[in-house]
């Protein structure tokens, strides 16, 4: 019968030294709640358990630069009930409220739900449209890397042996900027998202949308930048005319699959009709209207 | 929010319908009851089941030697050690049950019929070994052909489940074999007459997904069997008499050998008076001499354990202008699962009873499908053919221009209307849910855009049946009541109440509990609405036997004759004139117990005849996000006749459990297949009930037509509930969109796509 | 195979317990701790009977591994109850009869303590999202967010 051993490093190094040593067969814990389920279900069977919960790095939140720090391991329910987060960042906020029930959230941490790399993640397109960096640690050191380009498809992410995610960099915000997130599921609560939009908008000092990000959740192998979406946006009002070719723009970036919980025809619809209403939400909290 | 309760006959009483708090209360909210899974004995082992990967197979061996083997493994099963059972359909037609069907239910023999099916099973000394094990039995299948949906199964080049299966109720009798068990036909009138005389004629086909009971409790069980060959089982059952009597059959045991335990209960709806693990879990126990618990994955719940049924109906509705509906048929086919035994016959009763049609057809067909065989699911069958029922009635009244409650009103059933299947209704009650309705302010209040209202009915038999109730005094005058039936939802304290209510006494004397299987009389299930009535009656039966006593003894006390003593208000009292005023309490006559004869001790047992039906009628207002096809319930009201509300907290909560079922039928809830026939879907995240901020509250109203055959008037009041609720939606959903969905679940996309597709024909 | 030894507090008395890695806190209180009140429904975290509170904060007891309760403070429905004095969300759920079966109001009442303490005076609305991780089959749910209410009220002292 197969033994699973379990570790508690104090420091990033010794967890990178046992990710390295163990050749693939580790996994690290953090919320677990991805991880126990997979383990449950027979998905995965790794031989050892590095839990990073101990590690001060990558369990803090702090201002950097003017920006935002926040550890990998830091819970959904930490993050949303940090004040200058949840001020700062409503939409990525809002995002992380999604990450399942509040027992969930209590232990889940959004940088598991980055490394799990399901495409419907919550967090992951409210990131994406922030512009948040994701700091790697490994043998080889660290490296900076955008959260669009961290996951490669379902399950997979650029991750080498050895290394693990230790934080996230959330660039310091500029005025006349806000950000939402919106998703559509069966159910108020407690779905996987069928599709996941977020927006984030800079407006100039004439209401001239002067930087747009979107990011799209679900709709593909993983979570999806539409620059040509943003297009849309900038330089204009944001006005109804503007939010047509976005939306558009967000449809037709959608390459989703059929499954259990949407079809092809439907979230590309649907990822259309989010699009618009987050950048609407967004365009109302650059503006200063909450 | 105090619920509305409409009586329609005054009699004074102390404590029924007051709100006491339930006697098992307290052990359930300080975590100490005791349910399936929260047993354990010195010794237990954990036994683990193997299910099929296919969705139809042939089982060509089974090679255990390697689990066998494993460290720790103390017993491997398969069917080889459940004795074979003869073919035969047992007991009323409508409930039928068939231990050569069932024994292959519980362990697959020939073949695997669903994925999911057990097919052998072992006990270990920790889950992990026993899961461990099953990895090592190797089953040398020939997956076979599968088929799932009915349509599809009762197709002449449909795969077959049984090669030798010919359809019974048709003649002339079918040459060649098919997956139809059953078809069975009502008739009333004539029913071409009917449709020729009729205005106007709406004709709608629907089809509705299976969908679970969704109890949040696994099945779960520990069983010891003794080498004395005694058996003892702790069991979340909805009637541990049926588990015993069912597991003894299964193994071949002598039902007085077997006791069973009723532990406190998680949840049935109907899915838990059947049995699963309990055999298994038996046979383990005999053949490892320990005890052996078995809990179910949730997964396994899923896969393995009865829905109900999946259908696709045919309704035609011929009325006239001045809305009298002359002619009904209706054509329902339901999947039985693996083996027959679908609740159709329920379903082609129920779907016209609430209305007097002078020309009826009701056909309906049992087919078996390559899923798990479909258990009973609150009033089985009726709230699928409601579904096709009301909302056929909804687009009647809108062809001819009438209100939909007074469409219903005019043609309403009442005491005296003829059914369909024979007899005549012989209870009134349903038109006071209409006028309930249409006197509530929301009937008419204004709606918004997007917003719309639907209204639908429904009925259900409710049953009667063996119940067993005993009645004790102590030594001090509190008394215990004990009866054989399982208590899911707040049984307990009806009973205390009942039985308190006959004697005269506080609610706080007496005591209620649940026997086991070996202390009291057979108990039919918990149930078809029938414990408060049943057993409510047997209660009082045993509690007026009592009372005799109680008299007698004081008649002794007294030297008096016992014509001479009458109970009242919980004392007896000599009415001899001659005697002056005596009287004296129960507690005094029991203080005296034992010089006047001994313990004072009564039981009852029925087979409770002259149940009433339910009748409910309900209203639902819903907004559509027509951008998205996302329906959000924005008020429900359930009215429904319950006779009269013992105790009117649970029977809320009976309405308003049934409706957010119902509710969840309705939007979100359908089992999700493969190409391959593998459920996609065996968890609560991707199988979606209702989550409480899904919903507003429901509102109640408990009209009270009493029950005359009945001591205090219940009418059952369990189940009707959910009958009208999935039409009330689709209705709404009709009003708001101008589109009529006839396929369940009523999903986003499906919304999406009837507004998409055009403007309304 | 090794087991860990683990030291926690639960419901204020300390406590020690042996444990596989694989198993959950849940299947620790259940089965070595014979603290049968945590009840499992699914095992995946999307039902809510199994919860808990660890260091305050409100958990699936199903998605965390008794290992890692080394050093924490776990609160169960066994704790909520003083002596014999109920709780008042506690006494509430009986008044209004906000439990049928009963196997989900273990969960229920830990989850709905939680919120109590970080809102004690929540909305209709913010107790429904609360407690959207915790399934109810039997009730609807109304007459649960009645007692929650209610207990609200009781506990603010009004």
């Amino acid at each position: 019968m197969s033994e699973v051993l379990y570790e508690a490093p104090k420091t990033l190094d010794a967890a990178v030294a046992l990710l390295a040593r163990a050749q693939g067969q580790a996994r690290v814990l953090a919320g677990g709640t991805d991880l126990l389920i997979q383990m449950r279900g027979g998905r995965l069977a790794p031989g050892l358990l590095v839990d990073i919960k101990h590690i001060p790095e990558v369990r803090a939140i702090a201002g950097e630069n003017g920006g935002l720090r926040f550890g990998a391991a830091v819970s959904c329910m930490e993050l949303v009930e940090h004040a200058e987060f949840a001020r700062t960042w409503p939409g990525l906020t809002e995002a992380v409220k999604l990450i399942g029930s509040v027992q969930v959230k209590g232990r889940a941490t959004v940088g598991g739900n980055l490394c799990n790399a399901s495409p419907a993640a919550d967090s992951v397109p409210a990131l994406i449209a922030a512009g948040a960096l994701a700091r790697i640690v490994g043998p080889a050191g660290s490296r900076e890397l955008e959260v669009e380009a961290f996951a490669t498809g379902p399950g997979k992410t650029v991750l080498a042996q050895g290394e693990m995610l230790a934080s996230f960099l959330l660039p310091r915000r500029a005025p006349h900027s806000g950000d939402a997130y919106l998703r559509f599921t069966p159910r108020t609560e407690m779905d996987i998202a069928v599709v996941g939009a977020g927006v984030n908008l800079t407006l100039d000092e004439q209401g001239i949308c002067r930087q747009a990000r979107l990011g799209l959740g679900a709709v593909a192998e993983r979570a999806l930048l539409v620059p040509e979406a943003a297009a849309a946006l900038i330089g204009t009002k944001v006005d109804a005319e503007a939010l047509k070719h976005f939306a558009a723009a967000a449809s037709a970036a959608c390459r989703p699959i059929d499954d259990k919980r949407g079809t092809k025809a439907f979230r590309i619809k649907i990822a259309g009709v989010l699009a618009r209403r987050a950048a609407e939400i967004a365009l109302l909290r650059a503006k200063g209207n909450h | 929010m105090d619920a509305k309760v409409i009586k329609h006959e005054e009699i004074s009483l102390k404590l029924v319908g007051t709100r006491p708090v339930r006697p098992d209360g307290v052990p359930k909210v300080t975590g100490l009851a005791r349910y399936g899974a929260d047993f354990a004995l010195p010794g237990m082992l954990w036994g683990s089941i193997l299910r099929s990967p296919h969705a139809h197979a042939r089982i060509r061996a089974i090679d255990t030697s390697k689990a066998q083997a494993l460290p720790g493994v103390k017993a491997v099963l398969t069917c080889a050690d459940f004795p074979e059972q003869k073919f035969e359909f047992i007991g009323p037609e409508r409930v039928a049950v068939n231990f050569w069907h069932m024994t292959r239910n519980v362990m697959a023999r020939e073949k695997v019929l669903y994925e999911g099916h057990a097919v052998a099973a072992v006990a270990a000394v920790s889950r992990r070994v026993a899961d461990e094990a099953l990895r090592l039995i190797e089953v040398d299948y020939e997956p076979l052909p599968h088929v799932i949906d009915v349509d599809a199964a009762m197709r002449p080049d449909a795969p077959l489940l049984f090669e030798d299966m010919i359809t019974r109720g048709v003649e002339p009798v079918p040459s060649k074999p098919s997956n139809i068990s059953k078809r069975i036909e009502f008739n009333l009138g004539d029913l071409a007459a009917g449709f020729a005389a009729a205005d106007e004629i709406v004709e709608m086909n629907f089809k509705t997904a299976p969908v679970h009971q969704g109890y949040i409790e696994p099945h779960a069980c520990l069983a010891r069997y003794d080498s004395d060959g005694q058996l003892e089982i702790w069991a979340a059952s909805q009637g541990h008499f049926v588990v015993r009597a069912f597991t003894a059959r299964l193994l071949n045991m002598n039902i007085g050998d077997v006791l069973v335990h009723p532990a406190e209960i998680g949840g049935g709806f109907g899915g838990k008076t059947v049995i699963y693990v309990e055999p298994v879990a038996a046979a383990l126990s005999r053949k490892t001499g320990h005890p052996v618990k078995i809990m179910m994955s949730r997964e396994d719940v899923f896969k393995s354990t009865g829905p109900t049924s999946g259908a696709s109906m045919t309704v035609k509705l011929g009325v006239k202008k001045d809305g009298r509906i002359v002619a009904a048929d209706g054509v329902f086919k339901f999947q039985a699962g693996a083996f027959p035994g679908s609740p159709v016959m329920n379903a082609t009763m129920c779907g016209f009873a609430p209305y007097n049609i002078p020309n009826v057809r009701s056909v309906g067909y049992d087919v078996v499908s390559n899923r798990p065989k479909s258990a009973a699911y609150r009033a089985p069958g009726s709230p699928i053919s409601a579904f096709a029922v009301e909302s056929v009635m909804d687009a009647a009244a809108t062809r001819i221009g009438m209100d939909p409650l007074q469409f219903r009103l005019l043609n309403a059933a009442r005491a005296g209307t003829q059914t369909a299947w024979g007899p005549k209704h012989a209870h009134d009650g349903y038109v006071e849910t209409l006028q309930a309705l249409l006197s509530h302010p929301a009937y008419t209040a204004p709606l918004a855009k997007n917003q719309g209202r639907g209204v639908a009915s429904g009925f259900w038999f409710n049953n009667g049946g063996e119940s067993c109730a005993t009645v004790h005094v102590n030594e001090d005058g509190s008394v215990v009541v004990a009866t054989g039936s399982m208590d899911i939802g707040g049984s307990r304290a009806s009973m205390a109440i009942m039985a308190a209510e006959t004697l005269g006494i506080a609610y706080e004397s007496v005591r209620s509990t649940v026997a086991d299987t070996g202390s009291i009389g057979y108990t039919h299930v918990t149930g078809g609405s029938r414990v408060t009535f049943a057993t409510g009656i047997a209660v009082v039966e045993a509690c007026n036997k009592v009372i005799v006593e109680l008299c007698a003894r004081a008649a002794m006390i007294w030297d008096v004759a016992k014509d001479a003593v009458l109970w009242k208000d919980g004392f007896a009292r000599c009415v001899d004139e001659g005697k002056g005023k005596l009287e004296l309490s129960l507690k005094a006559i029991a203080a005296k117990r034992a010089v006047t004869g001994g313990p004072i001790v009564a039981e009852a047992a029925v087979n409770a005849g002259g149940a009433a039906p339910g009748f409910a009628s309900e209203l639902c207002e819903v907004e559509v996000d027509p951008e998205t096809g996302s329906v959000k319930i924005l008020r429900f009201i359930v009215a429904q006749d319950v006779g009269r509300a013992i105790h009117p907290s649970y029977v809320e909560g009976q309405l308003q459990g049934g409706v957010v079922q119902g509710i969840g039928w309705a939007l979100n809830e359908e089992y999700i297949y493969d190409a391959a026939g593998h459920l996609q879907n065996a968890g609560f995240l991707d199988y979606r009930i209702p989550v409480a901020s899904d919903l507003p509250m429901i509102e109640t109203i408990l009209v009270e037509v009493p029950n005359p055959n009945h001591p205090f008037g219940a009418k059952g009041a369990g189940e009707v509930n959910i009958v009208p609720a999935m039409a009330a939606v689709a209705n709404a959903i009709n009003n708001a969109i101008g589109r009529r969905l006839t396929e369940l679940p009523m999903s986003p996309p499906k919304v999406l796509a009837a507004l998409d597709a055009g403007p309304p024909s | 195979m090794a087991k860990h030894h683990v030291s926690a507090t639960l419901n204020g008395d300390a406590v020690e317990f042996l444990c596989e890695t694989q198993q959950t806190l849940l299947e620790v209180l259940r089965d070595e701790l014979q603290l049968t009140g945590t009840k499992e429904g699914c095992g995946t975290g999307d039902c809510g009977a199994c919860s808990v509170t660890i260091d305050g904060r409100l958990v699936c007891s199903c998605l965390v591994l008794g290992v890692e309760a080394q050093g924490k403070s776990i609160q169960t429905i066994e704790g909520m109850a003083k002596g014999g004095a109920l709780h008042p969300l506690q006494r509430k759920f009986l008044e209004h009869a906000a439990l049928q079966c009963g196997i989900c109001t273990p969960g229920i009442l830990v989850a709905a303590r939680s919120l109590l303490e970080r809102n004690p005076d929540p909305t209709e609305e913010e107790v429904r999202f609360w407690l959207a991780g915790n399934l109810c089959r039997c009730t609807g749910y109304n007459k649960i967010i009645e007692a929650v209410l209610d207990a609200a009220h009781e506990m603010r002292g009004n």
